[in-house]
């Protein structure tokens, strides 16, 4: 009985397959989503502060105001754009600058009479993710500029205290890294979900689900074929995008064990399929399923740490992606990537990906029969 | 000439016209030339062409070869397709299929009425008129899918001919109705025809007692013609008497081999015989409809067992409830002996089950289907090849063994279907009209087959039919008519118990008892008036280039589905508001609560202030103490902490002696932008903690730098990142979900065949798409005013500029939204496809590439290509303008217009890409 079942799931998992296969549109957006999505994401993440666009009003007009100028260049900053004071107001308005610096009048003077002028710094503070960085780059930049040029004519004691500050797991704070293993993780989410979910309100849609329901099969081999069929797929597209995408063409130096990562994904693999037959045991018709993954898919997206921090976030958002089982499963990769830990670390959120996956898988099992025969 | 022999000019002349689908010849060399003014029947098995013809003519699809003249001119110009496409009207195959289910009678009609440019009061008359003559008056408010197949068709008919055609096109009008309705329809076409004696008609059908009637036949086969002249000719040039025989004496040599009528041997009467099927007062029951009412029969083993009845009269929810399913809401059923169960697996692999819609794999290969069943069905692996084969030579199935179900031919595919339910030889077989659709010939090699299985092997079967010859092969029938089976008896007692001349005559007379003429109640008397055939108004006789009448008649339509479905718009909406609230509240960059620890291996006063100043803010939490370096590797691979410290030994001494010292700091750098901002923070906090030492050292004096850095945060003075995120949420939900609304609503259309309205009325496809697109701007206007209200009342972010400006924009932008939606379901052909696309094509740009998290000024390569030209971005920084930086349209022109551009140019690429003709 138990070899018949796994006879039949196998059967059942290869038949999804050769339907995959058969379908070309399918194909080509498995392909894309794998590599030139992955590619534009991880690229057009900027590096740390990048092209930060800057303009200057220079009332002084002196050699340290201009050295002081000639301090911006990319790529953390655009080349600055000098303006007059009445242009600041349309153009910040506009977005059209993040920082502006105002020089004022005798700056040169002040600085050397040791007055110690201010100058002014405006950000553009809806832009949260450069307002902060920049503004403490200009800073420095700034401050770097001035105390050179007081140096030269003062001399000045170095500080006491250095800080040696270094960055670990990802020393250059290369944002290609990090952005390329993300976008894996929300592509290996959105493809699991449409692969079973859609596809299982399509087989209903043209009635060859209740075909298979007549036969010698039980739901749980149907779903199970789905899970290890359509997670196999995702799976060979994930590695394989990680060897020649992320490492070969992004260069990405990958720290952990990738055998690690993968098993992980597996687990995932396992809570999204099952999340994907859930939600198509939810909907009714296909639009509708739209919806609810579009619902589905966008909190998974951005709540579950991969685009922002999960720690900052309020307390009930971060309990409630706890739920989720992208959330384990990117704080598992980001361990496993970038910080080379291994089963030792993760196991509590290998754990929490299979618990999440089961009750999921549950419940959609527990719904399938009704669900299916009662199609709209 | 005339080479169908008629007086007038041939209404459709074809001349060597040739079509193909890929590698198969649908049509070849066909030269024809059908008569005006006549009622003319084309007539052949399945796949032989019919129906491409038939949609060739209507100009549905491209002509590619040859040439198709209709009324006069050529289908292959567009000018001559425009101006007479008023004058043809085309019902295609399958009931309803080019009716809207979930819109009623009358609202269906108005559509239809609208889009051929009918004012109120004209649409009222011929509504009336043709629902009065057809007997759907006192129907009109119920909707089209819930109506049965007869009247379906009455239905698909009364919306044909709304418009007064010159041409009327019927598509197997009557295959799938029962023999009642049947009879009433054709009756009603003859009262229409004598109303509008200029009118021609041609049918296409599988019924050849139908044929016999028709003025002038066209026999096809194979995509070509056969035999074209009156029903009469045929006979005689076959010499046969009647269209069946005739039919089969036309085909080539080769097609007929074979070929004998079928013959059934009496059932061995066994009075001890097993019963094979049981039920007793089965009843299924949806809502307050019962679809089953009390059914009970008993079926012995060997038997056929024949269900009669029209389309939605319950044969298929019984036959649902004996496979298990559809649980019973009432009653039981016994299936050898065991009572029907879902989780019954034993009893399932004695049965075989072909559900009428064909239900197998299109993806897999006839012999990958056949072989994947068999070994579902638990057949020994060793025998499998043997039953492979051993089906396809009894299923005639050798020749297409490799090929793909979609390339075959409906007759083929059911035999597909049989064999694939024969192929664990099952006892019983439950058969759901497996010949629905198929052509003379192959019914009867079908029939052949499954007597064989009966008498020879005893195979007890139970099928569902509405073709009388097929009831009168079966050992008993059952006849069903709303829910309830009327009687059960064998067909000739039945006949002889009704006196009359013939089983269908039988049927007729069973229903009629039954009160089926109760839907039927305003049949009018023959002589009743028929349709007024007044000429159509000008409007409808020269097509405008646009006409907003009808794309709002399309927009009309579509907002009735839409309110039908109120599942979908709810969940656009309510979706929508919850996304805003969960993103809203969840994306935030400030960097708070950053875990850190300190390796303290000088433990003075100095290092612990030290690391007081650090775990006294708001944006660093101290955990236990690092104890060694092994310590530290563990907990930062763990992600428990994003800062170590390490303070080295002698550094309090060190420090008051003056002696340069160092703290070493390690970031986690997993997440760049978090590292950032910590690096920042740490940065931070040395200084102010070295300027803080220096001050209590030296006096306030030396704290003063050279210069001074003054820093405004504008329009978010706090830094928060409420005020950034919900306006740049806003414009990504209003991207994301209009346009998987609409992309859904056209490639819907595609999949389930009411795209064909679009193929041959006079609408046009400018007129389509945006008549489709404005109901779901309406609905994104709605959503938008929704989450600015949730915007401003719960979070607590103001409108601080021009909320005109905002709206106007917004409205744009929605335009360009749903016009995206459109244009990813141009081009493709499936709703996943379709759904694909459209997340693809929005959430990836409206994420990463707007400047939701990053500005757009700071991307680069290909992502930053499309945030500069992507309306998502000029969204946002109007939506952020208008939010937080009190702004107005005219500071943001240049925004605004970079995003009207792209409105237009969505459009007409859609436009562009849309078909109006299928190829």
């Amino acid at each position: 009985m138990k070899s018949r079942s796994l006879a039949n799931i196998y059967r059942l998992g290869v038949k999804e397959l050769w339907s995959l296969w058969r379908d070309p549109m399918m194909l080509a957006l498995i392909v894309y989503t794998f590599t030139l999505a992955i590619y534009s994401a991880a690229t057009a993440m900027p590096e740390t502060l990048h092209n930060a666009s800057i303009a200057v009003v220079d009332e002084d007009v002196s050699p340290l105001s201009a050295r002081v100028v000639s301090a911006f260049y990319p790529p953390h900053f655009t080349r600055p754009q000098m303006l007059e004071l009445p242009e600041v107001d349309p153009g910040m308005d506009e977005g059209r600058y993040t920082f502006v610096l105002n020089i004022p009048p005798d700056f040169q003077r002040d600085v050397l009479a040791g007055r110690s002028p201010a100058i002014q710094l405006n950000v553009d503070a809806t832009r949260m993710s450069q307002a902060f960085t920049g503004a403490g780059y200009i800073q420095q930049i700034v401050l770097g500029e001035v105390n050179e040029f007081v140096q030269r004519h003062r001399g000045s004691a170095a500080p006491p205290v250095d800080l040696n500050l270094r960055a670990r797991f990802n020393p250059g704070l290369t944002r290609a890294w990090f952005g390329s293993l993300m976008e894996i993780i929300n592509q290996v989410t959105l493809l699991s979900i449409i692969l079973t979910g859609a596809a299982l309100i399509r087989e209903r849609e043209h009635g060859t689900i209740e075909h298979l329901l007549v036969m010698p099969v039980t739901p749980a081999e149907i779903m199970l074929a789905k899970v290890w069929s359509m997670g196999l797929v995702v799976l060979c597209a994930t590695a394989f995008s990680l060897k020649t995408v992320v490492e070969g063409v992004l260069q990405v130096p990958i720290e952990g064990s990738i055998a690690l990562f993968l098993g992980c994904a597996m687990l995932h693999l396992f809570a999204t399929t099952s999340m994907g037959i859930f939600m198509a045991t939810l909907a009714r018709s296909m639009p509708q399923f739209g919806l609810l993954m579009l619902l589905v898919l966008l909190p998974l997206q951005m709540l579950s740490g991969g685009t922002t921090p999960r720690e900052s976030m309020p307390e009930l958002a971060q309990h409630i992606m706890l739920a989720a089982p992208t959330t384990h499963f990117v704080s598992a990769s980001q361990a496993i990537l970038y910080r080379g830990a291994g089963l030792d670390v993760v196991w509590p959120q290998c754990l929490a990906i299979l618990a999440i996956g089961a009750v999921f898988f549950s419940v959609a099992l527990a719904r399938f029969r009704k669900t299916i025969s009662q199609m709209a | 000439m005339n080479g169908g022999g008629g007086g007038a000019a041939p209404v459709v002349r074809l001349s060597g016209v040739g079509l193909r689908y890929g590698a198969t010849q649908a049509l070849a060399g066909i030269d024809l030339d059908i008569p005006a003014g006549r009622m003319v029947g084309l007539i052949g098995p399945d796949g032989v062409g019919k129906s491409s013809l038939m949609s060739l003519v209507a100009g549905a699809r491209a002509v590619q070869q040859g040439r198709v003249e209709v009324l006069g001119g050529d289908m292959a110009e567009r000018r001559h397709r425009e101006a007479s496409c008023p004058h043809i009207a085309y019902m295609p195959q399958g009931l309803g299929k080019n009716l809207y289910p979930t819109l009623s009678v009358e609202e269906n009609l108005q559509f239809f009425g609208r889009l051929f440019g009918h004012d109120a009061a004209e649409r009222r008359r011929r509504i009336d008129d043709l629902t009065r003559a057809t007997g759907l008056y006192p129907f009109l408010a119920r909707p089209a899918g819930k109506l049965s197949g007869g009247m379906k068709q009455k239905l698909g008919l009364c919306c044909a001919l709304i418009h007064d055609p010159e041409l009327l096109i019927l598509d197997e009008p009557t295959t799938g109705v029962d023999p009642l309705a049947r009879s009433q329809f054709w009756a009603l076409i003859a009262r229409i025809r004598r109303g509008r004696p200029g009118m021609s008609v041609i049918v296409a059908t599988a019924y050849m007692d139908e044929a016999e009637r028709f003025d002038w036949l066209v026999a096809m086969n194979a995509g070509r013609v056969l035999a074209t002249g009156t029903p009469r000719e045929l006979h005689a040039r076959t010499g046969t008497d009647n269209l069946e025989a005739a039919f089969i004496a036309l085909l080539p040599e080769e097609a007929r081999r074979g070929h004998r009528a079928v013959e059934v041997p009496p059932l061995a009467d066994e009075a001890d015989a097993q019963i094979a099927i049981e039920a007793r007062g089965l009843t299924m029951r949806f809502g307050d409809f019962t679809a089953v009412d009390q059914v009970s029969f008993r079926i012995r083993r060997g038997e056929i067992f024949g269900f009669l009845g029209s389309n939605g009269c319950g044969k298929s929810t019984t036959m649902k409830m004996l496979t298990g399913l559809l649980p019973a809401s009432e009653g039981e059923a016994w299936l050898f002996g065991h009572k029907v169960d879902a989780r019954d697996i034993d009893t399932r692999r004695r049965v075989g089950y072909m559900s009428q819609a064909f239900s197998l794999y299109s993806e897999l290969t006839v012999r990958q289907n056949l072989v994947l069943h068999a070994r579902l069905f638990n057949v020994a692996v060793a025998d499998i090849d043997a039953r492979v084969a051993e089906m396809s030579a009894r299923f005639s199935l050798d020749a297409v063994l490799d090929s793909l179900p979609d390339q075959l031919p409906l007759g083929v595919r059911q035999r597909l279907s049989l064999a694939v339910a024969m192929v664990h030889k099952p006892e019983l077989l439950i058969l759901d009209e497996p010949t629905s659709g198929v052509d003379p010939v192959a019914r009867d090699n079908f029939w052949r087959l499954m007597i064989d299985l009966a008498r020879k092997d005893h195979v007890t079967i139970f099928i569902s039919t509405h073709f009388m010859n097929e009831a009168e092969r079966c050992d008993r029938i059952s006849l069903m008519h709303a829910g309830r089976v009327l009687v059960s008896e064998s067909p000739a007692e039945l006949v002889r118990q009704r006196g009359a001349e013939s089983l269908e005559a039988a049927f007729i007379a069973y229903l009629e008892e039954a009160g089926a003429q109760g839907e039927q109640a305003a049949e009018p008397a023959d002589e009743a008036a028929p349709p007024v055939a007044e000429p159509a108004p000008e409007s409808a006789r020269r097509p405008a280039a646009f006409s907003p009448a009808r794309a709002l008649s399309y927009s009309q339509r579509e907002a009735m589905e839409l309110m039908r479905d109120p599942v979908r718009g709810t969940l656009a909406l309510l979706g929508s508001l919850i996304l805003l609230l969960i993103m809203g509240f969840g994306i935030t960059l400030d960097v708070e609560n950053l875990d850190f620890a300190v390796l303290d291996r000088d433990q003075s006063t100095l290092s612990q202030n030290y690391v007081l100043n650090l775990a006294g803010s708001r944006y660093f939490t101290e955990r236990a103490p690092i104890a060694d370096y092994a310590d530290m590797d563990r907990r930062m691979r763990a992600g428990e902490l994003s800062l170590a410290l390490e303070i080295p030994p002698g550094f309090g001494r060190d420090l008051l002696r003056g002696q340069p010292v160092q703290i070493a700091a390690w970031i986690d750098g997993a997440m760049p932008q978090r590292a950032e901002t910590a690096q920042g923070y740490v940065a931070g906090m040395h200084q102010t903690w070295l300027a803080d030492m220096a001050r209590i050292r030296l006096g306030a004096e030396a704290g003063a730098g050279a210069a001074s850095i003054e820093t405004r945060y504008r329009y978010n003075p706090d830094v928060r990142s409420l005020p950034a995120i919900v306006p740049a949420v806003i414009p990504l939900l209003l991207l994301m979900i209009p346009a998987m609304l609409t992309a859904l609503a056209v490639v819907r259309e595609k999949e389930l065949g009411s795209i064909l309205n679009l193929y041959v009325t006079p609408v046009t496809r400018a007129e389509f798409l945006i008549g489709k697109q404005l109901p779901y701007v309406a609905l994104g206007m709605l959503n938008f005013l929704l989450m600015v209200v949730l915007a401003v009342v719960l979070f607590g972010v103001p409108v601080k500029g021009d909320f005109l400006s905002l709206a106007l924009a917004t409205l744009i932008y929605v335009l360009f939204a749903t016009g995206f939606g459109l244009f990813a379901s141009t081009f493709t052909r499936s709703q996943i496809a379709a759904m694909f696309v459209a997340i693809l094509g929005t959430m990836l740009p409206a994420v990463q590439f707007a400047g939701l998290l990053n500005p757009v000024s700071s991307l680069e390569g290909m992502g930053r290509a499309i945030g500069e030209i992507h309306p998502a971005s000029h969204m946002l920084t109007i939506s952020r303008g208008v939010f937080t930086k009190a702004l107005a349209l005219p500071d943001l022109h240049g925004a605004f217009w970079a995003m009207a551009l792209a409105v237009p140019v969505i459009i007409g690429l859609s436009i562009a890409l849309l078909r109006k003709q299928e190829r």
